[in-house]
């Protein structure tokens, strides 16, 4: 299996998801340019987190029109696994690949802190060796993860399953409290109608080896194996 | 042809960091600064045979870049 990690001017958790997923899966990691307009036969793409083009006019804005998005979004439309992680998340809704946005957090901070998480999807093939109900512990870190959508999406995201990852207190409630930006419905991840394009703004990539502090992580990538 | 798209949050959006510019006008002293919105203003300089191409441009450009339009509302007026 090959996995790409596309790197973006300002991407800077690209060498730690690569690090992480290849730990975890064993496959080979591919760093994706993002000029390129070959996803080079890769099986699998992860947009990972930063500051791609300096966060200029939106987060993602202008990650979503550079050359690899095109391809990107062509393949995830053919059904290829991919995966957004935070400013990677911000890039799939500016794309259009996942519905909503990412406003700037309800309390205007920059948050960066390990929340507890509550899985509620496991079908996707981010999230199958999973068990819904299961809470884990990953660490945020982002100004603009305040996730929004109209009455409408929000109504089909419910209602189809679509959210995969809700804010919740560590004994798996979702409660206000436990949310800490504001995001709607206490949405941490959501994916596509057909499940193959994940977004979410918790770092599962810093939480795969005991050393850092936890494995919860290692459940997304390990879903991706057979 | 010169132009100027504004892009704002739409109304039904809640705008923390309005809020907080009006807050900090209260603080100033001005107590009767009721809402602050705060938007974006983008001057652009384009070529275009007509208004009417100018006016395609920008509507496209502020579709599909300038504006998010889940969140926010745009105009473009050319100058």
């Amino acid at each position: 299996m090959k996995i790409g990690v596309v790197v973006f001017p300002g991407s800077n958790c690209d060498r730690d998801c690569g690090q992480a997923i290849s730990k975890v899966t064993g496959a080979q990691i591919l760093y994706l340019w993002h000029k390129n307009f070959d996803l080079e036969g890769c099986d699998v793409i992860v947009l990972p987190g930063g500051f791609s083009y300096g966060d200029y006019l939106r987060c993602g804005a202008i990650a979503s029109h550079s050359p690899i998005m095109q391809e990107v979004k062509a393949a995830a439309n053919r059904g290829m696994p991919v995966l957004g992680i935070c400013n990677g998340f911000q890039i799939l809704t500016e794309s259009g690949l996942l519905p909503g946005v990412l406003m700037r957090n309800r309390s205007l901070n920059f948050i960066c802190e390990t929340v507890s998480l509550k899985l509620e999807n496991a079908k996707t093939p981010f999230t199958r060796k999973g068990k819904v109900g299961a809470v884990s512990r990953m660490p945020i870190a982002h100004m603009e993860g305040n996730y929004f959508a109209d009455a409408e999406t929000f109504k089909t995201l419910e209602g189809e399953g679509q959210v995969v990852f809700r804010y919740c207190d560590e004994k798996g409630q979702v409660t206000e409290a436990s949310n800490p930006n504001g995001a709607m419905g206490n949405m941490a991840g959501i994916c596509n109608k057909a499940g193959n394009v994940l977004g979410l703004m918790p770092h599962p990539e810093r939480v795969c080896e005991e050393l850092l502090g936890g494995t919860d992580g290692a459940v997304l990538f390990r879903s991706l194996l057979g | 042809m010169k132009a100027q798209v504004i892009v704002k949050l739409k109304e039904s959006v809640l705008d923390p960091q309005g809020m907080a510019i009006g807050r900090s006008i209260a603080a100033m002293g001005h107590k009767g600064v009721n809402l602050v919105r705060q938007g974006k203003i983008f001057d652009i300089d384009l070529n275009a045979k007509t208004p009417g191409e100018a006016e395609a441009i920008l509507k496209d450009i502020g579709e599909k870049l300038l504006a998010n339009t889940v969140i926010e509302d745009f105009e473009a007026k050319l100058l």
